[in-house]
């Protein structure tokens, strides 16, 4: 029997507000537990949650971004449980009026382009973070409770567990563009719960899906897909059926199991929250956010490879992040060739972030001071050997001319400085001469690292590789 | 209409609420919730189907808060922390949750 599956994504993203969604408590990363907490968020008596205009304007971006409608009024929706992650006892969210709808992505595997619709986007609260003890106890930090999450849903369309982590790489790019959130997945700025269902081929209704939640890596969303699609497979086949659950991946086996069953959304109690009254969004103020939208990787892509010359692969590459994109278009700005500029960054710079395991902003490198190294390689200053001892140096900030001479890392190209040099190297070794004479062609390359001794690195290789053979051959 | 309103279904609403109730309150409340229930159903007889949802008493706009961060002081928190059952290195501590769920929702 053939399947056909199909899949839908809900992804959460942390957003980078000063302040939490519902009150002025600071959002920060990495703070002592419990310091940034508030008693809005703890709902004690007496006190109103008030909306943080950053995040509608953040959720303006967000529908934008991902080519959605913006909702121009709509409400807040109260979600009620107990759970010490949450001393209110319920989350504000928006269930029925969500601020942004309708929207798509386009994803692309195999070469193939596709669609995938978003159905909508909401905006609400994170709750707090709970860290589970042998000893029989829960210990919990709030500084997490109150910081504003963009939920972003997509429609069940995609039909293979690439796809999906096609969607959730152009959907973490396109939001990591508009520089909204982070959308780290191993930070938790980003989380995805994944809904699945399989169906025999040609089957016009869809089959019993299951929801696998809190899944925090690309490489664990595909695991968990592909071990669905074949237990779905399994029981479909035989002629048991799916029960509609949720479930958890679990990382040692790479298997799938069963939670304890939820509450019911019934159970949650929804009602519109009373605290928040309506909320209306003007058309001007989706024009303004739209005049503030960065240029999303899409297009930086089409503009390096036809005005800059690059190649698909580079382009893509660079367009990876927005801090790496925004370094490139600042580098060629301050005078560096495009080209070098996208070797550069995508060999030596990469690599020393990954050797290091960090982001390009902690380092202390500036756009200016890279396309000034890359103009001393090009005009012959320095080598590309030397380069990497100048590199070191801007990356602690140096100025590359004054760092490459403060360090004697200046190439000798001056061809009066170097003849005496090649006909000194030439005089002590016959031996050499007589072997290149004899067709051993070996032997040029023995002069050359004489050469360069003589030097101590410094020669030129293209001037002096001339000389020598001139000379040589003048012999 | 009072009658769809059995024990078993107050004992579940009761338990979302962490509500428990003896038996005899268990009747009393089961009688009195089943009087709402009845209003409603009365209600819901009505016709509104082009009648617009009120979402809100006001048809005032919410105001939004400029989105500027503000810290609270060390009594502050202490005071917040205080009232929480029992911390522990600044941490609130909890019976141990086994159902992780919820975490992140």
């Amino acid at each position: 029997m053939n399947f056909e599956t199909t899949i839908g994504l809900e992804v959460h993203v942390e957003l980078k507000t000063n302040s939490k969604i519902y009150s002025p408590a600071a959002v920060e990363y990495g703070d002592q537990a419990n310091t940034n907490i508030n008693v809005i968020d703890w709902g004690y008596p007496g006190t109103l949650p008030t909306l943080n205009k950053g995040v509608v304007r953040d959720g303006i971006m967000a529908t934008l971004a991902l080519h959605g409608q913006v909702r121009h009024h709509m409400h807040f929706d109260r979600k009620n449980y107990f759970y010490p992650d949450n001393p209110k006892a319920y989350q504000i969210t928006q269930k029925d009026t969500p601020i942004g709808h309708d929207g798509w992505i386009e994803i692309e595997v195999d070469g193939k382009k596709k669609k995938v619709g978003i159905e909508e986007l909401h905006i609400e609260e994170d709750a707090g973070k709970n860290t589970h003890s042998p000893n029989g106890f829960s210990y919990v930090d709030l500084n997490r409770q109150g910081t504003p999450l963009i939920e972003i849903v997509s429609k069940p369309e995609m039909s293979s567990p690439d796809e999906a982590v096609a969607y959730l790489e152009a959907l973490r790019q396109r939001i990591q563009f508009t520089g909204i959130s982070d959308v780290k997945m191993e930070e938790g700025s980003m989380r995805c719960d994944v809904n699945i269902s399989v169906r025999p081929y040609g089957s016009d209704q869809l089959g019993v899906r299951s929801e696998i939640k809190n899944l925090n890596s690309f490489n664990f969303v595909k695991r968990t897909l592909e071990y669905e699609i074949k237990r779905h497979q399994r029981v479909l086949m035989s002629g048991g059926q799916i029960v509609q659950e949720t479930r958890r991946f679990v990382e040692a086996t790479g298997e799938t199991a069963s939670m304890r069953s939820k509450e019911g959304s019934d159970d949650y109690r929804y009602f519109p929250e009373p605290d928040l009254p309506p909320l209306t969004v003007s058309d001007d103020w989706i024009k303004e956010v739209d005049a503030e939208m960065p240029e999303m990787p899409g297009a930086r892509r089409d503009r390096y490879v036809n005005q800059l010359g690059l190649s698909d692969y580079d382009a893509k590459v660079l367009t990876q992040t927005k801090e790496m994109s925004d370094f490139f278009d600042e580098t060629v700005k301050d005078g560096g060739d495009p080209k070098r500029v996208a070797n550069y960054l995508m060999n030596d710079v990469n690599s020393y972030l990954n050797d290091n395991h960090i982001d390009l902003p902690e380092t202390k490198l500036t756009p200016d001071h890279l396309a000034g190294m890359l103009k001393l390689i090009q005009d012959g200053t320095i080598s590309t050997k030397m380069a990497k001892k100048v590199f070191k140096g801007i990356l602690e900030g140096e100025e590359p001319a004054e760092y490459a001479k403060a360090h004697g890392l200046i190439q000798l190209s001056d061809p009066a400085q170097l003849q005496p040099i090649v006909d000194d190297v030439l005089d002590k070794n016959q031996q050499s001469i007589d072997d290149y004479k004899n067709g051993k062609t070996r032997a040029v390359g023995f002069l050359m690292g004489q050469v360069m001794k003589a030097t101590r690195g410094k020669a030129n290789p293209g001037v002096a590789n001339k000389l020598l053979m001139k000379s040589l051959n003048a012999r | 209409m009072a009658n769809q309103l059995d024990e078993q279904a107050v004992e579940h609403v009761a338990s979302l609420a962490k509500l428990e109730f003896d038996k005899n309150e268990l009747s009393k409340i089961t009688g009195q919730l089943g009087n709402i229930m009845d209003m409603f159903s009365e209600l819901q007889s009505k016709d509104v189907k082009d009648v617009e949802p009120m979402i809100s008493p006001t048809d005032m706009d919410t105001v939004l808060r400029d989105d500027k961060a503000e810290h609270i002081s060390k009594d502050e928190r202490q005071a917040i922390l205080d009232n929480a059952p029992d911390t522990e290195n600044g941490l609130i501590k909890v019976p141990a949750i086994i159902d992780e769920s919820e975490d992140g929702e």
